[in-house]
């Protein structure tokens, strides 16, 4: 089954101007995507920009409607994601609690559905 | 009376436990009704137990269905009109027997033992396994159905299968144990809770099975693991100590001694097994404190002993760990190398180990990429914190 796993952080994890080499625990992160792809059950992923960088848009009664910033004003931001692929559920929270946001924010957890 | 014995109570005729557990809160609520204005009665459990009664038979008869209830209403009107008291002690054990029962699937077994023995609730039992509240919810119901409808009875089991169903309890009360340990390093305090409990349910079956010595093994091994809880972490900087480098002074001396006691007794009962070679391993660690050495030999020759007792990942990954010590690092590194990296690829203490020798091999590069492997598989901030430093100095010691 495959699952992504939503990594949600406070803003000051991201980097200041979004340089991923000053985030404190960058090194985390590295450790923690290589012992998914040397496990094998990493299907793919990215790291965001920091959500000032994000662009909202909406269409309203046929109209666009943008603004600045992400879509939802939360302590915790998304500030990246994996997909993986485990056997279940059960699996798939045994690395979502090893997730170095797990720690520090928070990590959902979603079955992607079958196409 | 702890709500366990309650709801062992009630549920040992009926094999009910759902039931059970929802007429025993239904009484809780009529209580906090109560007796706030009447007064506490004079044996509050006992008012407890047959206001429970009273409503499981309510109950019962309001569902109005054929004649497979009839038994239960009979039986549970019988009782109401008995109400003597009962042996509690022989109840628990049959509850906690039913919990890990063969038949009920291996993942419900601990956290069915937490929730009908102290309580627990659902949401918390899933944190503690790491498990979806929803997904542990439907298991316990599961598990509960099939004690109803499947016939598990309440009963402590002829002498000759006992020894082999108390070891499933003591499965489950030791996996309740190290859940409670792997979190002690977070700061929220929570589930160090559930390794207090696990002890309690052990010393219970000491208590009711004084003839048992792995219930012995398995409760000293747990006290010799709590003396050092106050060594684990920096008293400064809250950081991880490894067992090398803990103040031995800070180990608890009648947490020590009761242990060292328990182990005394279960090696008079017989019977060797995986928790009393456990129990004895932590005793030669414990004696440190007195001669400020380790006796490396005496705990390689255990954990040989545990490999073959206990044939898992984790008893042979320690036996490497151990030999390093007890002879050399080559020694233990070959010991690694026997173990498929197949059955490891996202087991923490495998790479972690292997880091620790490979570095103490001075094999700088293969060790760097063992210990990210480890601060990527490690769960809490704590040891990723130390496995990092530790990976740190190696790339920094050039």
């Amino acid at each position: 089954m495959q699952f992504m796993i939503m990594n949600y952080v406070k803003p000051r994890n991201f980097a200041e101007h979004g340089r991923p080499e000053n985030d404190p625990d960058g090194p985390a992160w590295g450790a923690y995507t290589k012992a998914l792809t040397e496990s094998g059950v990493m299907v793919g992923g990215a790291a965001l920009q920091p959500e000032h960088t994000a662009t909202t848009v909406r269409m309203h009664e046929g109209r666009r409607d943008l603004h600045d910033g992400p879509y939802a004003e939360t302590k915790e931001q998304l500030g990246g994601f994996y997909l993986i692929e485990v056997a279940d559920l059960d699996a798939a929270l045994e690395w979502a609690a090893r997730n170095p946001a797990a720690s520090t924010g928070a990590v959902e957890v979603r079955p992607v559905m079958a196409m | 009376m702890s709500y366990g014995k309650l709801v062992a109570l009630l549920a040992v005729r009926t094999r009910d436990l759902a039931g059970a557990e929802d007429a025993l809160s239904s009484a809780l609520v009529r209580a906090l009704e109560q007796w706030p204005a009447g007064g506490v009665p004079e044996n509050p459990d006992a008012w407890l137990l047959s206001t429970a009664r009273r409503i499981a038979v309510d109950h019962w008869r309001r569902l109005e269905t054929a004649q497979a209830l009839s038994g239960h209403v009979e039986l549970l009107a019988r009782e109401r009109v008995a109400e003597t008291e009962p042996s509690f002690a022989d109840e628990r054990l049959k509850l906690l027997l039913v919990c890990a029962h063969p038949s009920i699937d291996v993942r419900a077994r601990t956290p069915l033992m937490l929730q009908t023995v102290l309580g627990l609730d659902a949401r918390r039992i899933g944190s503690a396994f790491l498990v979806a509240p929803a997904t542990m919810g439907q298991r316990l119901s599961r598990a509960k159905a099939k004690i109803r409808d499947g016939g598990i009875r309440f009963e402590v089991p002829a002498l000759d299968a006992l020894p082999r169903r108390i070891d499933s309890v003591l499965d489950a009360i030791y996996a309740a144990y190290t859940l409670g340990w792997d979190n002690a390093f977070s700061d929220d305090g929570k589930t160090n809770a559930l390794s207090d409990e696990a002890i309690w349910l052990a010393r219970l079956i000491v208590e009711l099975l004084p003839g048992d010595a792995e219930a012995k093994g398995l409760l000293a091994l747990m006290l010799f693991s709590e003396s050092r809880r106050p060594a684990r972490r920096d008293p400064i900087s809250g950081d991880y100590v490894d067992l090398a480098r803990q103040d031995t002074g800070l180990w608890s001396e009648p947490l020590i001694a009761e242990a060292e006691q328990v182990v005394r007794s279960a090696g008079s009962a017989g019977e060797l097994g995986r928790y009393q070679i456990e129990a004895a391993i932590q005793a030669v660690h414990a004696a440190r404190r007195l001669s400020g050495s380790t006796d490396w030999a005496a705990i390689a020759h255990l954990y040989l002993g545990l490999t073959i007792h206990l044939r898992t990942i984790g008893a042979r990954v320690a036996y490497a760990a151990v030999l390093s010590e007890a002879e050399n690092t080559g020694a233990a590194l070959r010991s690694l190398a026997e173990i498929s990296e197949e059955s490891v690829s996202h087991y923490q203490p495998y790479w972690a180990v292997r880091a620790h020798l490979l570095a103490l091999a001075n094999e700088r590069a293969a060790a760097v990429s063992a210990f990210e492997r480890a601060i990527g598989l490690t769960e809490d901030v704590a040891v990723r914190c130390y496995l990092a430093k530790k990976k740190q100095a190696l790339l920094e010691d050039r």
